[in-house]
C-alpha cells in the first residue's frame, strides 16, 4: 500500500471493508451514505498511509474507530473534529483474521446483551448516535452522573472480558 | 490512572467524541500534563474498537470495490516515464522502489519519533509545573519575611512548637519551629531523628530569628531510616553528633 500498489488497496479492503462497512451502516442507517463512508476511508489511507502509524496500534482497530467517528461527524452534520493521524488506538488485536473477527464480534454481542439494559442504552447511545451526557440525560431522565458513569463502565466491562 | 478518578467519566465521553464546553476544556488541558490519562484514553478507543465488532454482518456491495480501485487508478500514486524503455529500467524501478520503501520507513520511524518527542515535552511541561509548584512551597516555608502564626487555644501563652515532617522514602525531612526561646550566642538548637533501633541521628541546626521561629529543610539523612520520633537539643555552636541533655522538645510520630 506504501508503494502505491493498487493490489494492496484492495487486499486491505477486502480483509477490513466488512468493518468499516458495518460500523457506518449501524450508526448512518443507510447503505448509500455507509458505501461512500467507506470509500473516503480507504482513500484517505490511499492518498496519505502515513496516517497510520503501526507503532502504536493495530490498523483493524484504528479504521474501527476513525470510521465509527466519521460516521457520527456524518450522522450530526458537523465537520470532522479529530485529524485522524491523531487518533491513537492501544490495542493489540489486528482484527484482521475474519474467524478471529466473529469470534470477538459474537463475545462483545454477549457481554452487551448481558449489561442492565440501561447501561447498555446509554453505552450504545453514545456510541452509534454521538449523543452527549446530557442529550441521554434528558430523553431517559436519569442523572448526568449516573450516565457518565454507565458509559465508562461499559467501554471498560469489554477490555475487562478480553483480557487474559 | 490513580489520582485522576475526577477525570475518569470524561475520559470515556472524550474517547466517544461527545465531551464538550467547559469540560472537555479541562480535560484536554490535563490531558496536555498527563501522561497517564493520555494512555487511558488510548485504550478506551481500543474498547471502542470492540464495540464496533458488535455491529460485524452486513457486507458492502461488489459495486463498492471496483469503485474503490477506479479512484485509485484514478489517484495513481507514482507517475511512470512513458518514454524510452531502456534495458536498465527495471533496474532504476527497482532502485526506486527501495528508495520509496527507505523513505517511507524512515518517514514512519520519524513520525513515531515526533509523537514520541511531543509526549516527553509534555511530560517534561507538567514535571516543571509540579517543580514550579513545589518550590513556590518551599520559597514560602523558608521566606525570611513571612509570618508566621501559630494558633493556640485562646488566653494560652504562646508555647514553644516544633512541626516536623518527614518522607521516611526520600530521607526527606522539613521541620517548622515556632515561639522557640531565645539561645545564647554560643549555643545552638539541635534536630535529631530518633530511630526505631539505634542511636539519635543529627538533623539539623537551627536558631531562632527575633519571633522565636526557625526552618531546617532536607538536612543530610541516611537513607530509609524510620523514624519514631523526633527531638531537640541544646548543642554547642557547632553541633554535636550525640544529643546533650536534657531534651527540650520532643515528639512522636502522628
Amino acid at each position: 500500500m506504501r508503494q502505491g500498489d493498487e493490489n494492496a488497496l484492495a487486499q486491505l479492503y477486502d480483509r477490513y471493508s466488512p468493518l468499516v462497512y458495518s460500523v457506518a451502516l449501524r450508526v448512518l442507517g443507510d447503505t448509500g451514505a455507509a458505501e461512500d463512508l467507506l470509500q473516503e476511508v480507504f482513500m484517505q489511507l490511499w492518498r496519505n498511509p502515513g496516517l497510520f502509524d503501526s507503532s502504536r496500534g493495530s490498523l483493524g482497530s484504528w479504521l474501527a474507530v476513525i470510521s465509527r467517528n466519521r460516521a457520527i461527524d456524518m450522522l450530526r452534520k458537523r465537520r470532522p473534529e479529530t485529524d485522524v493521524s491523531d487518533v491513537i488506538v492501544a490495542v493489540e488485536r489486528d482484527l484482521a483474521g475474519e474467524a478471529d473477527r466473529n469470534r470477538i464480534m459474537e463475545r462483545v454481542r454477549g457481554l452487551l446483551g448481558g449489561m442492565p439494559s440501561n447501561q447498555r442504552a446509554a453505552l450504545e447511545m453514545a456510541y452509534f448516535e454521538g449523543l452527549s451526557h446530557s442529550e441521554i440525560s434528558a430523553k431517559t431522565g436519569e442523572p448526568l452522573g449516573t450516565i457518565k458513569t454507565r458509559i465508562r463502565t461499559g467501554l471498560l466491562a469489554l477490555r475487562k472480558a478480553f483480557e487474559t | 490512572m490513580s489520582g485522576h478518578e475526577q477525570f475518569a467519566d470524561d475520559l470515556a465521553l472524550h474517547a466517544l467524541g461527545v465531551l464538550s464546553g467547559d469540560e472537555r476544556l479541562a480535560l484536554e488541558k490535563h490531558l496536555q500534563e498527563c501522561a497517564s490519562c493520555r494512555r487511558e484514553l488510548e485504550s478506551l478507543r481500543g474498547d471502542m474498537a470492540l464495540m464496533a465488532m458488535s455491529t460485524m454482518g452486513p457486507r458492502p456491495p461488489a459495486r463498492s470495490r471496483q469503485r474503490l480501485l477506479d479512484a485509485a487508478k484514478r489517484e495513481p500514486r507514482h507517475v511512470e516515464a512513458k518514454a524510452t524503455r531502456p534495458w536498465w529500467l527495471p533496474l532504476s524501478w527497482l532502485a526506486t522502489g527501495a528508495l520509496a520503501l527507505i523513505l517511507i520507513y524512515v518517514s514512519l520511524q520519524n513520525a513515531g519519533l515526533r509523537r514520541q518527542v511531543a509526549d516527553m515535552q509534555r511530560d517534561a511541561a507538567g514535571q516543571q509545573l509540579e517543580l514550579q509548584h513545589a518550590r513556590e512551597i518551599v520559597a514560602t516555608l523558608t521566606a525570611s519575611d513571612a509570618m508566621r502564626v501559630t494558633l493556640v487555644a485562646a488566653k494560652t501563652p504562646p508555647q514553644p512548637q516544633g512541626k516536623a515532617i518527614y518522607v521516611r522514602d526520600r530521607s526527606s525531612l522539613i521541620f517548622l519551629a515556632s515561639n522557640m526561646p531565645a539561645i545564647p550566642a554560643e549555643k545552638i538548637y539541635e534536630l535529631w531523628l530518633i530511630p526505631i533501633t539505634g542511636a539519635p541521628i543529627p538533623a539539623g541546626l537551627f536558631k531562632p530569628d527575633a519571633h522565636g521561629s526557625a526552618t531546617v529543610i532536607n538536612p543530610p539523612l541516611p537513607a530509609n531510616v524510620e523514624a519514631k520520633a523526633f527531638a531537640i537539643t541544646v548543642e554547642p555552636e557547632a553541633g554535636s553528633t550525640t544529643p546533650t541533655m536534657p531534651i527540650v522538645m520532643v515528639g512522636a510520630g502522628e
